[in-house]
């Protein structure tokens, strides 16, 4: 079990159609997508998920020629309570970790914040320290 | 008005002989002292004897753009560098760009030419002349600014942009004659307007010189029918000295100055040598021109002779407005753009593959060029940030080559259409 979470970045062309192809191919493999984030510039974007089996499915994208990289995120829980963000958030910053950038997400009636950071491992000891829970890989 | 009669109004078979003994004159010095020409000369089988009149041009072998890359920079020179008062630059078909070298006497016939030129259009020492033509490696500035000092008009040497100040000089001081690229000038008429200034009733301006890229009948219409000022065509490129000739005020055809300059149209495909109307490929000996050799030389401009006199009295052949290219060069903005110095700039940088796609279109009066290129997986990042700045890092090599701003597009790979056969990577959607 691991507090890493392997996130799927994925290149797609800014026209129609071309994130039905990339989920098309998601879906002839069976992957389900658990949590997913669109970011685009003019002429292309990234779509970073995160998966059940990330693996079998990055496998699955590059034989079909679809740019794919794995990147590692961290899920935080979130409690349903105000500054519960913060509390990650300062925790994380005075760590002198810096958030790249992250993707709410509402899984199994718990809010998750998936991030990117610069130093996952350092995030990871320092989430659990402030006895915030992390998601695992296990449970996706 | 004419600006040197004698030449310009000589009888057709006098500028002929005249011709013929200029080109006589050149290959035999060419062939005693330039190696380049000497050995192309061999290489073809003739000898300057071998000219024994005007028509026996047709025996010289044609030269190509490739031989001024392949002599790049001064192989091809025929005088040492004592002798070579200046150099301009253009783009070259690759990497390499285009030298061309200029002795006191080259920039004389250029000045000569010009002055013609304007002399025709009614240009002399009352005119203001504001040259909005890029001053530098570029031949159109320096060009225009020295033949307009040698009618005795006043320059201003404006150069190109900082489009309002442009026009507030031009009220200022009373310009009476403008040169620069045709989709400039719509430019600047874009910015007057916005500025509330009309043409008519607030400035002096009377001609234009348009040139340096393709324009059509239907642009000089709108141009002159908005602004109620004279255009002439201009033409002449940087292998020729820069823009030298125009039309004259009959408008039926651009004046090849016929002492300086000879005129053939081959067919591009069988190299036959076309009559005049018929329509093919422009291919100019400069007679005079002493830094290196242009003889028979393919400029790729596509184009016919008129022979039939002109109502203004001048005898010179002339030139049909320039309908095309012979071969894939695009202009861009007045400048010259070959698909295989985008090709050969993407090769530099390991990030892209080999596929690309170039879209022009015309955004108003200005030119504007996308190249779409395809990312290698590897080169593939997460992050935001680091993709845009590859994509910075591609458009300004791509500028660094061929000195225009760029706009370059990211695609997967696979994205970008493969082509059997002849590749067409240019998408021109101008309306010109």
């Amino acid at each position: 079990m691991s507090h890493i979470i392997k996130q799927l970045s994925i290149f797609v062309n800014n026209e129609p159609g071309r994130l039905a192809h990339i989920s098309s191919v998601l879906k002839d493999c069976n992957i389900s997508m658990r949590a997913c984030n669109l970011a685009e510039s003019t002429e292309f974007g990234i779509l970073r998920t995160v998966v059940d089996n990330p693996d079998q499915a990055f496998d699955a994208l590059k034989q079909r020629g679809i740019i794919v990289k794995k990147t590692d995120v961290i899920g935080v829980y979130l409690e349903d309570t105000p500054g519960a963000l913060f509390k990650t958030a300062d925790a994380l910053g005075k760590a002198g970790i810096n958030i790249e950038y992250g993707y709410a997400y509402y899984y199994r009636d718990k809010a998750v914040f998936f991030i990117r950071v610069d130093d996952p491992e350092k995030a990871v000891e320092v989430i659990i320290k402030q006895g915030i829970s992390l998601v695992s890989d296990s449970e996706i | 008005m004419f600006w040197n009669p004698k030449i310009e109004c000589m009888p057709v078979e006098d500028l002929k002989k005249l011709q013929y003994e200029e080109l006589k004159a050149l290959v035999t010095k060419l062939y005693e002292s330039n190696q380049f020409y000497h050995e192309r000369m061999e290489a073809h089988g003739v000898k300057p004897e071998d000219i024994t009149c005007l028509e026996d041009i047709s025996k010289l072998p044609f030269m190509y753009k490739q031989d001024l890359r392949d002599c790049y920079p001064t192989k091809m020179f025929t005088v040492p560098n004592s002798q070579v008062v200046r150099y301009h630059v253009s783009s070259g078909t690759t990497g390499k760009p285009t030298l061309v070298g200029y002795t006191e006497n080259d920039l004389g016939y250029w000045t000569e030419a010009l002055a013609r030129s304007l002399t025709s259009a009614g240009v002399g020492p009352d005119d203001v002349l504001q040259v909005c033509y890029g001053y530098g490696l570029f031949t159109g500035g320096l060009g225009l600014h020295y033949g307009g000092e040698k009618v005795g008009a006043t320059v201003l040497p404006a150069s190109t942009g900082n489009s309002e100040r442009q026009i507030e000089l031009m009220i200022d001081l009373d310009v009476t004659a403008i040169a620069c690229t045709p989709s400039y000038f719509i430019h600047l008429m874009g910015v007057a307007k916005k500025m509330g200034v009309d043409f008519r009733r607030d400035t002096k301006l009377r001609v234009a010189f348009l040139g340096a890229e393709p324009w059509s009948e239907a642009m000089k219409k709108k141009i002159e029918d908005e602004t109620g000022i004279e255009t002439f065509d201009i033409y002449g490129t940087s292998e020729q000295a820069g823009p030298m000739f125009t039309d004259c005020p009959c408008h039926n055809g651009i004046h090849i100055a016929a002492d300086i300059m000879y005129v053939e149209v081959i067919d591009p495909e069988t190299e036959e040598i076309l009559p005049p109307g018929e329509r093919g490929e422009l291919v100019v000996t400069m007679l005079k021109k002493e830094a290196f050799p242009l003889v028979r030389y393919r400029i790729k401009d596509m184009t016919h002779i008129i022979t039939e006199p002109c109502a203004c009295g001048r005898t010179s052949p002339r030139i049909a407005r320039i309908t095309g290219r012979s071969d894939d060069m695009l202009i861009i903005r007045g400048i010259n753009v070959f698909p295989s110095q985008i090709e050969y700039t993407l090769l530099q940088i390991p990030e892209v593959g080999d596929q690309y796609m170039i879209h022009v279109t015309r955004d108003g009066a200005l030119d504007n060029m996308t190249v779409q290129v395809e990312i290698k997986a590897d080169a593939f990042s997460d992050n935001m940030d680091e993709m845009l700045r590859l994509r910075s890092h591609i458009e300004s090599t791509l500028k660094k080559y061929l000195n225009i701003a760029v706009k370059v597009e990211l695609k997967a790979p696979g994205e970008l259409p493969r082509f059997e056969g002849k590749a067409k990577r240019v998408i021109d959607n101008r309306v010109i």
